[in-house]
């Protein structure tokens, strides 16, 4: 789960990281007062979960009154990469001295988590050559190896101290909250030597949710991802006319790539998981079926253990009860295929013996 | 040259032995609705499941296998060093601990949802205690026509030379039943598992077949999300290995920062995509299948090529 800036920033201050102060605002209204609160200069930040949100021209300054709700205007109404915002962070500019940058992430080819420290921060950490690269425990950072990294960057006296103790709570937060990500970019160092954190990036291990019920409350999921989660499927909503289902996240995706390289546009990649029931098959035609788009519904189902006739059955069930009028392309191995290919004759589903077959016939159809 | 950790050895055993074959296995959460069913498929497939273990059903059996309470009843009744894991994902982290303390060897992780917290403590113990974790999160290992840990269908599988390791469950069963079609049997089915974390990775499971004399190509499904095909790609280069290897990769056309089912198949900027894969397998001179049932066409094709070589020599 990835958490928007103003929950991350809420996420710092319960561990004591500084942060500049701010007003999350929804209406003209509420940006007036927050102005009138904070007082300028200050800067307006679109709360949406993607990157890059400096050079999308979703973060924008403003000095005066005569600007403010202009610049709320565009913002609140402007979609990012296809997101909109989830509010407007309304937040007060502070004087920087200099910038540092610092995450900590889950190191998945080292199988641990590991921190990114740099003098160099507010850009791109790809693109920075001086930084420091350190595996930690999973009990944290011990308070040495934060002393080092400062010393590594060449902070000295009180910047040395302040990043310090940025360091320790920050690292605190990854390993409480069990996230998979946390990167402030950038750190300012102000007046006085003390940090505050001017951006927050925050993704929490989604299966470790069930630890966290604190956090529900930054979930945003759609109603379909809900009802979707509900029949413990995985859903992922995409932009073609070609409902994707099958049995497996790999198997699903390699038909998306197949769907693609034949002409097809993929509208949905649905896993319904190992568990093909007559049911659980009905209740993810169930999900497409919301999906205005969808011309045609696409299956994909690598059998064996599952029977195909159940399968058959939901399909013809949702045909029946007008839960679905778009034609079913269907590949389907595994026991009684033969039987299921019975099933669903003189309906608008048919079955064929390779994947292939079916991604060509149901590229034709909505061509 | 030895193996530091023969895969086989623990699987299937020695064949002068008298538990040839027929190395016990433990399942837990046998009782489970997930772990019942899938433990009369792998007793029906020839897997020697001597014991299961759920809290509180201790004293029952199931199909006639005795059931424990804990762990270390159940190691200590049966000896067995292999242990199938069928449990929740939340009791996942001390279901594995108690394996490890009781003396197992090799953990079978099937949970999906184990948070990776867990995954790494697991990772680590299992470190200290000279085992190994396969998952979370996979179908698990089957050597085929003699044994299979894990929750895969039969009919895929045959008995060769090839083997298959696999980030994904179903395209494990899609790939290996395209080259059995193919007259390519499996000597080896490893699922590595779809999680950001796992238990044995890649490389690792490479290395565990790589010097074995009945395998003669390697087949890698692969998968957008982190750099395991990339690092896997640079050790062939470094091992300079000889043998044939197919690799496909699933999730060319999925959006950037999107987890596509998987918890591990997500792509960060070029971190973790298709084509990070590719380029560093083209650079291996490993050919990538465009779709599944390409992998034995581009098998069929190496190995001929091989062949050629040998013949000319």
């Amino acid at each position: 789960m990835r958490l928007l800036e103003f929950q991350g920033k809420e996420l710092f201050n319960k561990y004591g990281i500084s942060v500049p102060e701010a007003c999350l605002v929804n209406s003209r209204d509420e940006a007036m007062k927050a102005s009138a609160k904070l007082g300028y200069p200050l800067v307006l930040k679109s709360q949406v979960t993607v990157g890059g949100r400096g050079k999308a021209g979703a973060i924008l300054k403003c000095t005066n009154d005569s600007e403010l709700l202009p610049k709320f205007d565009v913002l609140i109404n402007k979609e990012v990469k296809g997101e909109l915002p989830r509010g407007i962070l309304v937040e007060k500019v502070v004087a920087i001295k200099s910038e540092l940058y610092l995450s900590f992430f889950l190191n998945r080819s080292r199988r641990c988590y590991s921190l990114i420290a740099s003098s160099e921060g507010g850009i791109e950490i790809e693109n920075v050559g001086n930084k420091v690269i350190l595996d930690i425990q999973l009990e944290g950072l011990s308070q040495a190896t934060a002393e080092e990294t400062a010393r590594k960057l060449g902070l000295e006296g009180n910047i040395h101290k302040s990043f310090v103790d940025f360091t320790m709570k920050l690292s605190k937060l990854v390993i409480d909250e069990e996230a998979e990500l946390v990167e402030v970019n950038p750190i300012a160092v102000l007046s006085g030597d003390t940090l505050t954190a001017l951006d927050a990036k925050v993704i929490i291990d989604d299966n470790a949710m069930f630890r966290h019920p604190e956090l529900k409350k930054y979930e945003h999921i759609s109603e379909l991802e809900r009802q979707a989660g509900k029949s413990g499927f995985s859903l992922v909503e995409l932009d073609g006319n070609i409902a994707i289902i099958g049995n497996g996240a790999g198997l699903v995706m390699s038909t998306v790539d197949m769907v693609t390289d034949a002409g097809g546009k993929a509208g949905s990649f649905l896993d319904f998981g190992g568990r093909a029931t007559t049911e659980t098959i009905y209740e993810a035609l169930e999900v497409i079926s919301r999906i205005k788009r969808i011309r045609a519904i696409l299956v994909n189902l690598f059998g064996g253990i599952v029977k195909t006739n159940l399968v058959a059955q939901a399909i013809l069930d949702a045909y029946k009860n007008n839960l679905i009028d778009v034609p079913v392309f269907a590949r389907i191995t595994g026991a009684e295929s033969d039987k299921a290919k019975a099933m669903l004759g003189g309906s608008q589903a048919k079955l064929y013996d390779t994947v292939e077959q079916a991604i060509h016939e149901v590229v034709l159809q909505v061509s | 040259m030895k193996h530091e950790y023969d895969i086989f050895q623990l699987l299937v055993g020695n064949e002068h032995d008298e538990d040839y074959k027929k190395q016990p296995v433990i399942i837990q959460g046998i009782t489970g609705s997930f772990g019942s069913t899938h433990s009369r498929l792998m007793i029906a497939y020839g897997t020697n499941i001597v014991a299961g273990v759920t809290p509180g059903k201790g004293g029952q059996t199931f199909e006639g296998i005795p059931v424990f309470d804990n762990m270390y009843e159940a190691v200590k009744s049966t000896g067995a060093k292999i242990s199938g894991m069928f449990v929740p994902a939340p009791f996942f982290l001390n279901a594995a601990k108690e394996a490890l303390d009781s003396g197992i060897k090799l953990l079978v992780a099937v949970p999906e949802h184990v948070p990776v917290r867990d995954s790494i403590k697991v990772l680590e113990y299992a470190r200290e205690k000279d085992a190994r974790m396969i998952g979370p999160n996979t179908p698990g290992v089957i050597v085929p026509h003699v044994m299979k840990v894990g929750i895969m269908p039969a009919q895929p599988f045959s008995n060769g030379d090839t083997v298959v390791l696999s980030r994904s469950g179903t395209l494990m069963y899609e790939v290996s039943y395209n080259l059995t079609k193919a007259g390519f049997g499996q000597r080896l089915c490893f699922g590595i598992g779809g999680d950001p974390i796992n238990g044995t990775n890649l490389t690792e499971a490479f290395d565990m077949i790589r010097n074995r004399d009945d395998v003669r190509s390697v087949v890698v499904v692969g998968e957008i999300g982190g750099d395991a095909e990339e690092l896997l790609a640079d050790y062939l280069i470094e091992t300079s290995f000889s043998k044939t290897v197919i690799a496909y990769i699933a999730g060319r056309a999925a959006p950037k920062e999107k987890r596509m089912g998987h918890a591990g198949a997500i792509v960060y900027g070029n971190y973790g995509s298709a084509e990070s894969k590719f380029m560093k397998f083209e650079k291996a001179g490993v050919p990538v299948a465009k779709r599944p049932a390409e992998v034995p066409m581009l098998l069929a094709q190496r190995l001929q090529k091989t062949g050629l070589v040998d013949a000319n020599c």
